[in-house]
């Protein structure tokens, strides 16, 4: 028989993995709606709205950020899409050891110190004059975007079997046609997936945005960070919780689209 | 509406330093149902990839009613393919997959669908063309790929195994209807097989194909019964090999007695195209389970070859016994109505009409070893 207490040290490991998780986002949650709040007191001296009206009166910084962010994600998402459909689709076709050469590839941005990439790249687009432009940004945020695009969309093309392709030339279909009815929409859901990340990535990207965008393109994470630095704790909690929104839509569609058969080619 | 002429010329295909196919020559009239039969690796599936334009070919023509086609894509070639994994498209309905290639001609919408019904009919698929192909089961979806493929009317039908994913009763059922089909809508037919019985039982001409190459065609009776070679004997069933002793003697060959056989005189008229009437030497000779009978250990008539054996193992697989009968350090399969009980002493009696003999040179020839089971139970 078990012991009676068995559950107390399991108990325990969860209550902790919870408030791992979950303590952060509680203590967002009490900026967010917090009006007065200073030491010693352990919870907020007064409660309310005012900060939510001012980050989102008319015009205001937040509402303005929270449009070039999503401005900037979505553009990232097309520019990704138009670079890792046709990529993905050629490296689903390939024989082994050249795609995991290629696939590595789009590894290698991430291989360095972003820090030592995004000045030298910063640099680079003062001199094009792409600094302090949306371009400049959407262009950094699409080469890290890259290889969740890319990699995703290889393992959604390599899990279409090449003989229903055929079957679609053999009677009759272009090669461009068979892809556009048959290949592409069997790929879709892994691609809707790579967009999604794409997307979040983008939205959340700090560094680059920091290096090539400031002062003239403002995201939602560079308001964040500039109110927190400025101790405006609440104004970066209400925009971190408005940040969190989109996360949370779309790991949920992203966990619908995602099939295992799809999750199992992922660089393979 | 009648098919295509098929022409393969000097056909060669590689991937990069591997010859898979070694000079192909092939000529196939209008409306015949040819089937392509080898073990795996044999080169039949490159073949009719080949045919179909999925693989380029490094050296040779395919001609289709005398127009060389070798550089055109596979969408231009009049020819349609069903594959053994029956390649449906599972984000479509069955009218959907049935339908596709009518709409890429640009047929009127209600045209198509008067056309998926018409196929739907045939194929005995009524009333399934709103069900997504994923529910359907492996007879039906291998119907619905038929139908994808036969409703453009193609000039040439390429099947690719299209059987073997089916059970076997289902499997039965399938080659008489493909074959009564194919035979309605006078197409030209090509089919790829491992299946002995299925190729003889759906093709007017049997191509039996080795290492790259034609090892023989003609039609099933002939192939079956006269082989040119000990792989095409092997091949076709005659799986049982002993080595005996050949020379010329009168109008054919005197088989020599040997430790464990009796003599006996084949007639030129029961040499098969294997071997020549004038040999001398070592010879394989190739026969069936079914064409030896069992009896006592004494030597009968002159044209019945008697080999001395041992009953090793006895099974019933239905209908007969099936012994292997272990003759010298050989096992030979045989078939025989009476029930024997292992360890007997038996005679092997073999018609000498019914023995493939072959030049014994050596090398390739080796006997294959005898299948006591045969592959589509498998």
């Amino acid at each position: 028989m078990k012991p009676a207490l068995a559950w107390i040290p399991r108990g325990i490991v969860l209550g902790l993995i919870v408030f791992a998780v979950f303590g952060p986002l509680a203590n967002l949650a009490l900026w967010a709606f917090a009006e007065q709040w200073y030491y010693p007191h352990k919870l907020p001296v007064t409660y309310g709205l005012r900060f939510w009206n001012q980050v989102f009166k008319p015009r205001g910084d937040a509402l303005e950020s929270l449009w070039t962010s999503v401005v900037i994600a979505v553009s990232t998402v097309v520019a990704c899409l138009a670079i890792s459909v046709p990529a993905g689709y050629a490296l689903a076709r390939l024989k082994l050891p050249a795609r995991t050469l290629i696939m590595l590839a789009f590894l290698l941005p991430q291989a360095f110190p972003s820090l030592a990439v995004y000045i030298n790249i910063a640099r680079l687009f003062y001199g094009l004059g792409l600094n302090g432009t949306i371009a400049g940004v959407v262009l950094v945020h699409t080469v890290h975007g890259l290889v969740f695009g890319v990699w995703i969309s290889t393992a959604a093309f390599a899990a279409v079997d090449r003989d229903l392709e055929l079957a679609a030339r053999s009677i009759g279909a272009s090669a461009f046609r068979s892809f556009m009815t048959v290949t592409l929409p069997l790929a879709a859901p892994g691609i809707m997936a790579s967009a999604v990340f794409v997307f979040l990535e983008s939205l959340d990207e700090f560094t680059g945005t920091y290096f090539v965008g400031v002062p003239d393109v403002t995201t939602l994470p560079l308001l964040m960070f500039t109110a927190s630095i400025a101790g405006n704790y609440q104004i970066a909690a209400i925009t971190a919780l408005v940040l969190l929104v989109p996360s949370i839509l779309f790991m949920l569609v992203v966990e619908r689209f995602l099939k295992a058969d799809v999750m199992a080619k992922v660089g393979a | 509406m009648p098919g295509a002429a098929l022409d393969i010329l000097r056909l060669e295909v590689g991937y990069g330093s591997v010859k898979v196919l070694r000079g192909i020559d092939l000529a196939v009239e209008p409306g015949a149902f040819v089937a392509l039969l080898g073990a795996s690796g044999c080169g039949k599936t490159t073949l009719l990839r080949a045919i179909s334009g999925f693989v380029s070919i490094s050296a040779g023509e395919v001609l289709v009613n005398g127009k060389d086609i070798s550089a055109a894509p596979p969408d231009k070639r009049g020819m349609a393919m069903v594959f053994q994994s029956y390649a449906l498209w599972p984000h479509m309905t069955t009218a959907q997959n049935i339908g596709y290639g009518l709409k890429l001609r640009r047929m009127p919408r209600e045209a198509i669908q008067r056309r998926v019904e018409e196929m739907l009919a045939m194929l005995k698929l009524d009333g399934l063309g709103d069900r997504m192909v994923t529910q359907l089961s492996g007879g039906q979806r291998q119907r619905v790929a038929l139908g994808r493929a036969l409703a453009i009317n193609p000039d040439i039908l390429l099947l690719d195994e299209p059987l073997s994913n089916l059970d076997a009763r289902i499997r039965e059922e399938v080659r008489h209807e493909i074959k009564a089909l194919q035979q309605r809508l006078g197409i030209t037919a090509i089919h790829v097989t491992h299946d002995r019985e299925e190729a003889m039982v759906m093709a007017d001409r049997i191509v039996v194909m080795d290492a790259g190459r034609i090892a023989q065609q003609g039609a099933p009776e002939d192939v079956y019964n006269r082989p040119v070679s000990a792989f095409v004997a092997g091949f076709m069933g005659a799986g049982n090999v002993i080595r005996l002793h050949a020379r010329p003697s009168g109008e054919g060959l005197a088989i020599a007695a040997g430790p464990y056989n009796s003599g006996a005189q084949v007639a030129a008229a029961a040499l098969g195209p294997g071997i020549d009437p004038a040999y001398t030497g070592p010879v394989l000779a190739h026969f069936r389970s079914e064409a030896a009978e069992l009896g006592a250990a004494i030597q009968g008539l002159d044209d019945t070859l008697m080999l001395q054996g041992q009953v090793a193992q006895a099974s019933y697989p239905g209908g007969h016994y099936r012994y292997a009968v272990a003759v010298g350090d050989l096992k030979v399969i045989v078939d025989a109505p009476d029930r024997l009980a292992v360890g007997e002493a038996v005679g092997v009696h073999l018609p000498v009409k019914d023995l493939h003999l072959f030049p014994d040179d050596g090398r390739g020839n080796a006997p294959p070893p005898p299948q006591p089971e045969q592959r589509r139970f498998s």
